[in-house]
């Protein structure tokens, strides 16, 4: 192993024209495929195809019809929505809105079908006919009518009739990623023009095929801000710490080479980006430099200590070949376990980042060294290194006050740890983007004025063709559409009761008495033909009521829920149906909302088992690598009490937490491990070469290692922090707690580790000493 | 020479197309092809016949509504049709009335057994589903050529039948789902074959194709089957039409308000 290491060093400064050149080529032919590359602009992209939850929401509307939207918020700067300037708006709006690709329904307040009776006959039509003629007395009529109407109270229009809404369903073919984009840019300037012509209106755009285009556009957002910005802080640290211009530089066409094959091979191999995984390039970024670093320090202390520079490359290669290796492997296996996860683009991130990180490795070792071979580089002879010291001193505080510091950490370990009780799981697509998105802005707006944004659905099964109109499924329904009404945070339910209930009434002359359900399930039935019969284009039943009339959908709106709020209800109202309902109407809540509601537990359920195996899978490796189970064992625990650490702290200062907890232990896991790889194979081999003490092995291994571990950890944190940065919140979570995650790790290295080894060994030291 | 001449031109007029002889604009082509339909259909009295709709959504699930139908030819205005619902057995026996016309909007009344009541239908709301169906009202009532204007496009073969293709605008676009349908009719017998419908936005949003044609009384042709697909929402109509019959004697008087309460 040692030979090879060596022979390796001299036949990469030997061939270092050659390496460079095919560095290049497979390079570039590798980051080719980046123009492969595309942008997922989908919410649902976060579920698998095998996702219980996702087959039963398409299977609902593969029954009714897909529920995608465009919403438009109204907001009169004079605060009332019931004049005729407004109500024009929303009429034009209306109108122009049957122009948007793909859109397949429009309602608003103008289009609303009131139904009344006259002279016996049912009279069917649009609420606002003509706004710029109505009289006073007409508009006071109609907002009468609206602020009084279930079905457009809190949905249509506030209840203040302050705000309206105009809600466009799209049905996209799904054919392309470019439906969304066409669907966002055409509505965009839509509502620019009407902002133009009607100055006096705040318009609002929200819905889901915006929320679907935010998710395309915060991968690019991330990639077009945050990259650069890791770009810039890490040649910062580099600078600073390298001291070396030509290091510098090396290293950023490393990183550069390496992110662009991760993202190149994504490319080849048809990877689209989502907001999740379009963080690979920064992650990949960070890793990248930690190979560079270990190999670039030690080229330049042994060039400080008066060795040739070709000497001290192929010195640093000899040294650095087996630890680098070793922590690329052991990251790549931690990336490669977020396969198992449920969500997508996490098994994408992973995949990407493991590219990345192999690359990194072959550049580190290839690349690197045969370029810095090439380059002129000047280092003085050196006596001592003033870090040397420093380190050395620190090592001594851990080695004297070693059984003090041993409690002081597990007194400050236990209580953090037990933080993790406070951890709550919470996943809100619409929160997942911060307040930058102009659509969070929008809905957040919407809540606070008029409607709510989480929803779940419900298709009711009757149980036989044409149950629907049997009076005792309608009682039934309507019962659990009150139920729905009077739980909290709920703004709207839709349900077929409310137009079974004002048809009764209409039919029977308008008399308020017969706002109630139809009596026989013929009246129910025809009362329905009449109407549908008399319904125009694009706002007919069939999004509601199934083709044989055996259920209907009940859409029931909520605000400002978390998702543990939203798992409760959808569990409540499993209850309520399985106690009043018949068998057949039973049924589980779904939509995004809920999905979103259960993601964080599903994923973390899927990756528990994934974290486990790739832990044994690592822990195997260093037993291997180490040839020591005694050392391999150990090392468990500098390599698992990060992610503890980090939860614990995380559930005390913060406590609320999304999907990006599922994947933490396996992202982390690979890169923690590093630091440990590191400190205990340098302890090992004081131990075995040099015959040192415990306490001496402790000291060598601080030496050797404490300061590129330093500046590595700083360099991980620095970039997982710029990460934090990032709008979209899974993100951001995700660079915190990796950041402590990481910073954990350091202090475990530096003040618990050395501690473990030394009480580990006492036993075997005195034996030694015996002998 | 000079009548080797004549004999040239004489070839070269008869081997232009018709259409260019005698050099209409598209506009009044497409009319004109109406027309001849809509003439090749006079004179048919009055007709009976069943209805089997099966309604189709994107999960597979199925539903059958029977009609049965009457329909009385009016000279110089739209048809009077009256349908009669079978089943769903909720609305077993409830009717359906219309006159339309070849001016303005059409008449319609329903009668509902539950209330035993006649009522009026707006219909204004021409556009909207037929009994939950991917047919409006629009797409089966009376297809007076009045309704439209047209222009006709080209002359192309469908499934191997010679086909002239022209297009139909509705006259009445504030109330129509359609901004228009392309129309294929065959040059044989000038029976529609297929319609192509385009939505307010001119969007492809459904196809009608018609099929299984029989000819009754040596002249009239009747489709029995009638596929309707929604490509936007994915769901499917298919109206099977059975014991077709002309000629029954039917009269004025079975088409009336009072004749709704009637009928069985």
């Amino acid at each position: 192993m040692h030979t090879f290491e060596i022979l390796f060093g001299n036949w990469v400064v030997r061939k270092r024209w050659w390496i460079i050149v095919a560095s290049l080529v497979l390079g570039l032919a590798a980051a080719s495929g980046g123009r492969l590359l595309s942008f997922v602009n989908d919410s649902r992209v976060f579920f698998s195809e095998e996702n219980p939850q996702l087959q039963a929401l398409e299977a609902l509307e593969n029954t009714y019809v897909k529920n995608e939207n465009v919403f438009f918020i109204l907001a009169p700067k004079d605060g009332d929505v019931f004049t005729r300037k407004t109500l024009t708006a929303v009429e034009e709006l209306t109108e122009a809105a049957w122009q948007i690709p793909y859109s397949s329904r429009v309602n608003s307040l103008s289009n609303f079908q009131h139904t009344r009776s006259e002279n016996d006959d049912l009279i069917v039509e649009d609420l606002v006919l003509d706004a710029q003629s109505l009289s006073d007395s007409e508009l006071e009529e109609i907002k009468y009518i609206a602020l009084n109407e279930p079905l457009l109270v809190n949905r249509q229009v506030s209840d203040r009739g302050h705000v309206t809404g105009i809600n466009v369903n799209i049905l996209k073919p799904g054919e392309s990623q470019g439906e969304v984009r066409e669907v966002a840019d055409f509505v965009r300037v839509l509502a620019d023009d009407f902002r133009v012509k009607y100055p006096g209106l705040d318009i609002y755009l929200s819905g889901g095929i915006i929320i679907d285009h935010a998710f395309g556009e915060a991968s690019l957002r991330d990639l077009t801000t945050l990259v650069p910005a890791m770009y810039l802080v890490l040649i910062v640290i580099m600078g600073l710490t390298l001291r070396s211009v030509a290091g510098t530089f090396v290293t950023f066409l490393v990183i550069a080479f390496s992110m662009f094959t991760g993202l190149g091979l994504a490319g080849w191999l048809g990877i689209a980006l989502t907001p999740a995984s379009a963080n690979a390039p920064t992650i990949i970024l960070t890793l990248a430099v930690a190979d560079s670093i270990h190999v670039l320090i030690t080229i330049f202390y042994q060039m400080r200590a008066g060795r040739s520079k070709h000497e001290a490359i192929a010195e640093s290669l000899r040294i650095n070949l087996q630890p680098v290796f070793l922590t690329s492997i052991t990251t790549t296996i931690g990336f490669l376990s977020m396969n198992f996860s449920d969500a997508p683009p996490f098994r994408d991130l992973g995949n990407v980042v493991a590219m990345g990180v192999i690359a990194a490795f072959f550049y580190s070792i290839f690349f690197l060294p045969a370029l810095m071979a090439v380059l002129p580089i000047r280092e003085k002879k050196q006596a001592e290194q003033r870090e040397f010291r420093m380190i050395g001193q620190f090592a001594d505080y851990v080695i004297r006050r070693r059984a003090g510091l041993f409690w002081v950490m597990l007194l400050v370990f236990i209580p953090l740890a037990s933080g993790i009780s406070q951890i709550e799981l919470n996943d809100n697509f619409v929160k997942y983007f911060d307040e930058s998105y102009d659509f969070r802005r929008a809905t957040d707006f919407a809540e606070d004025n008029l409607t709510g944004f989480d929803v779940i659905e419900y298709s009711l099964e009757s149980g036989e063709p044409g149950g629907i109109n049997n009076p005792n499924y309608l009682l039934k329904v309507d019962e659990f559409a009150n139920w729905y009404k009077a739980q909290p945070n709920v703004v709207h339910v839709i349900s077929i009761t409310e137009v079974m209930k004002r048809l009764n009434k209409n039919m029977h002359g308008d008399d308020p008495a017969f706002y109630r359900i139809p009596e026989s399930r013929e009246l129910a039935a025809q009362n329905m033909l009449l109407y549908e019969m008399s319904l125009p284009f694009g706002l007919d039943l069939n999004n509601q009521i199934n083709v044989d009339k055996s259920a209907t959908r009940m859409i029931v709106t909520l605000k400002k829920v978390t998702a543990a709020d939203l798992r409760e209800l959808d569990e409540n109202a499993r209850d309520w149906l399985s106690l009043n309902a018949p068998e057949s109407m039973f049924s589980y809540g779904s939509g995004l909302s809920i999905m979103f509601a259960h993601i964080s537990k599903r994923n973390i359920e899927s990756m528990l088992g994934a974290s486990i195996f790739a832990l044994i899978l690592i822990s195997a490796i260093l037993i291997v690598a180490l040839r020591s189970f005694k050392l391999g064992f150990v090392s468990l625990l500098p390599n698992l009490s990060p992610a503890i650490l980090a939860f614990g702290i995380w559930g005390l200062a913060v406590g609320e937490v999304g999907l990006a907890v599922s994947v933490m232990i396996a992202m982390t896991l690979g890169i923690v491990v590093d630091d440990t790889v590191h400190f205990i194979s340098k302890y090992q081999r004081a131990r075995r070469e040099e015959q040192m003490s415990s306490p001496d092995a402790v000291r060598y291994a601080f030496e050797t290692v404490g300061s590129a571990l330093f500046i590595t950890t700083l360099i991980l944190a620095a970039g997982f922090t710029i990460l934090s940065f990032s709008g979209f919140k899974v993100n951001s979570d995700m660079g915190q707690m990796t950041v402590i995650t990481i910073v954990m790790a350091l202090l475990m290295d530096f003040f618990f580790l050395p501690i473990v080894l030394m009480k580990v060994d006492k036993s075997v030291d005195k034996r030694s000493v015996t002998q | 020479m000079k009548r080797f001449l004549s004999v040239c031109i004489i070839c070269l007029f008869l081997s232009l197309p018709a259409g260019v002889l005698r050099a209409d604009t598209p506009e009044e082509q497409g009319l004109s092809i109406a027309l001849e339909a809509e003439r090749r259909d006079d004179g048919f009295g009055d007709s009976t016949a069943d209805m089997k709709m099966i309604l189709k959504n994107r999960h597979g699930q199925e539903s059958v509504r029977l009609i049965r139908i009457k329909t009385l030819e009016v000279k110089d205005d739209g048809d009077k049709s009256l349908s009669v619902f079978d089943t769903p057995r909720d609305v077993k026996g409830t009717a359906f009335l219309t006159f339309s016309h070849k001016q303005g909007d059409d008449d319609q009344w329903l009668y509902l057994p539950a209330l035993k009541r006649v009522k009026r239908i707006n219909s204004r709301n021409k556009s909207g589903s037929f009994m939950g169906s991917e047919f409006a009202y629009e797409d089966i009532s009376s297809q007076e050529s009045e309704k439209y204007t047209y222009k006709w496009i080209k002359n192309e073969p469908l499934n191997g039948v010679d086909c002239f293709i022209i297009e139909r605008y509705p006259v009445d676009l504030k109330n129509s789902g359609y901004t228009r349908l392309l129309t294929w009719i065959d040059k044989d017998e000038y029976r529609v074959r297929k319609v192509e419908y385009y939505d307010r936005k001119k969007s492809l949003l459904k196809t009608l194709t018609l099929d299984g044609y029989q000819q009754y009384l040596g002249k009239y042709w009747r489709a029995h089957e009638m596929h309707m697909v929604n490509h936007q929402n994915g769901k499917s109509t298919v109206l099977l039409w059975t014991n077709q019959q002309f000629r029954q004697g039917l009269s004025e008087l079975d088409f009336t308000q009072n004749s709704l309460k009637r009928v069985r």
